[in-house]
């Protein structure tokens, strides 16, 4: 009986409830612009993400101002005038990873395509990526181009040479199970 | 009863296995907002109370980043009311120059050059409160002020020695941005005068100085300064400063400009000093701009 108990406990706990859910440990997103006149670069480590192994479902949050530059009067410029920080504080993602094999072991190739939102405006986007797994983590990067007009995000022609229509938005996420 | 108590337990454990793969399937379509959830609160610190470190003619509680410095020309010009023949105050112009130093995101340390009166001043700037939310609650900024200038104009008629050129002035700066487009400011100010013009004149001086400034678009905002002189020397002439100005903010540059009854730059000169009666129309025009450079970049690395 006490045998029976335990070993339906454990089949309770240990199996998972559904697919295999891993969560952050460790994230980092950045962006670059690039510009005639200007290199911008900012990171930032105020990001969770979650990760469905199964259905290869991922999600992730990235809070606004916990974005670093270099310059301080250009961070103040970013969520002030470009992100509306306070009125939009977070940049979400919710989509597929496509293409890569939970079993393989050593970095692949794979694709992710979902929803971007960012500045309250949302985006049908597909980036490409690679996919590592490594004992019980998983090592996810994914650059995603970001065009800024597709989310409303408008530069003053004054600053046209400092900032590019288009930024890179690097994400690099380590998960594990659980 | 052995075997009741098995199959109680075996349809227990297969009933919440079930139930609970069905209500993660129904949470795993909504994996983002349950991720929402688990978001930690993040020091959330207000930014951009104020477009520039000057409201007009006095300070805001805003520091720049470490490691910039910030190049500040300001001109004062005539008054309006001088007319067409000095063509309404641009012929005579006073100007100060300055430069300023955040050595840390709280730290400023500044100085400048007055052409008005030729007075050299210098100034440190802390801000020990951050208006903020989020893993904190603090709703008002706060920022010491401290300055301090030396008269160096020519005075013949008087025994000067360099005890009697000096003034000082302090201000604990205080504000909040209320909305994206609005903040106010308080400043209780205390102005000392080494040398006043005449032996019942009080050498301090207590002033409460308020202000505000209206977002009008992203870039560019409306600004009201106005220092209420507490205990002022009877009859001397001198009025209250008031000022009312327009911000333009272009990346690293913040061009103010403003109207005001004043024509000293510093906070030992405008508040005590200042003998324009705005009313009567002997207005300043005036603007302060702004250059910031980067001279040290945090993290290197990126």
């Amino acid at each position: 009986m006490k045998a029976y108990l335990i070993a339906l406990m454990l089949w309770l706990i240990a199996s998972p409830l559904w697919g295999q859910s891993f969560r952050t440990v460790s994230s980092e997103v950045s962006f670059f612009s690039s510009a005639p006149l200007e290199d911008i670069k900012a990171n930032n480590e105020e990001v969770i993400g979650v990760f469905n192994a199964d259905k290869g479902a991922i999600a992730f949050v990235v809070q606004i101002k916990g974005f670093q530059f270099a310059k301080s009067l250009m961070q103040e410029h970013f969520n002030e005038n470009f992100m509306e920080s306070e009125k939009y504080p977070r940049a979400t993602f919710e989509g597929k990873v496509l293409d890569y094999n939970l079993t393989e072991s050593g970095e692949q190739q794979a694709r992710v395509e979902g929803t971007m939102t960012i500045h309250g405006e949302s985006q049908e986007m597909e980036a490409t990526g690679t996919f590592e797994k490594r004992a019980d983590e998983i090592i996810m990067k994914a650059v995603f181009p970001i065009a800024l007009e597709d989310y409303n995000i408008s530069i003053p022609k004054i600053l046209f040479q400092k900032i590019a229509e288009e930024v890179e938005v690097t994400v690099h996420f380590k998960f594990k199970e659980g | 009863m052995k075997i009741l108590k098995v199959v109680i337990l075996v349809l227990a454990t297969v009933f919440l296995k079930v139930f609970g793969q069905t209500s993660s399937l129904m949470a795993q379509d909504s994996l983002l907002e349950q991720l929402q959830q688990d978001v930690d609160p993040i020091e959330n610190i207000v930014l951009g109370t104020f477009k520039g470190t000057r409201l007009i003619n006095g300070h805001t509680v805003m520091i720049r980043g470490a490691g910039n410095l910030d190049f500040m020309i300001s001109h004062r010009f005539g008054r309006l009311n001088s007319g067409a023949y000095n063509f309404f105050g641009l012929d005579e112009a006073n100007i100060r120059l300055g430069l300023e130093y955040a050595f840390t995101d709280r730290l400023t340390v500044g100085f400048g050059r007055n052409s008005f009166q030729k007075v050299y001043d210098g100034f440190a700037k802390y801000n020990f409160l951050r208006q903020q939310s989020g893993v904190r609650n603090i709703p008002v900024s706060m920022t010491w002020y401290s300055s301090m200038a030396v008269n160096t104009f020519k005075r013949p008629e008087l025994p000067l020695n360099f005890q009697r050129r000096l003034s000082f002035a302090h201000q604990i700066l205080i504000s909040r941005k209320f909305s994206k487009c609005v903040s106010l400011q308080l400043m209780p100010s205390y102005v000392h005068q080494n040398l006043v013009p005449t032996k019942e004149d009080k050498n301090d001086l207590i002033a409460l100085g308020v202000g505000g400034s209206l977002k009008l678009t992203k870039r560019t905002s409306l600004n009201l300064e106005y220092y209420y002189r507490v205990n002022p020397n009877e009859d001397d002439g001198l009025y209250d400063v008031f000022a009312i100005g327009f911000d333009i903010e272009t990346g690293g540059h913040v061009f103010q400009l403003h109207l005001t009854n004043a024509q000293a730059m510093t906070e030992t000169g405008f508040i005590p000093g200042t003998s324009g009666n705005f009313w009567d129309g002997d207005i300043h025009f005036g603007f302060n701009i702004s250059r910031s450079f980067q001279l040290k970049e945090k993290n290197k690395s990126w």
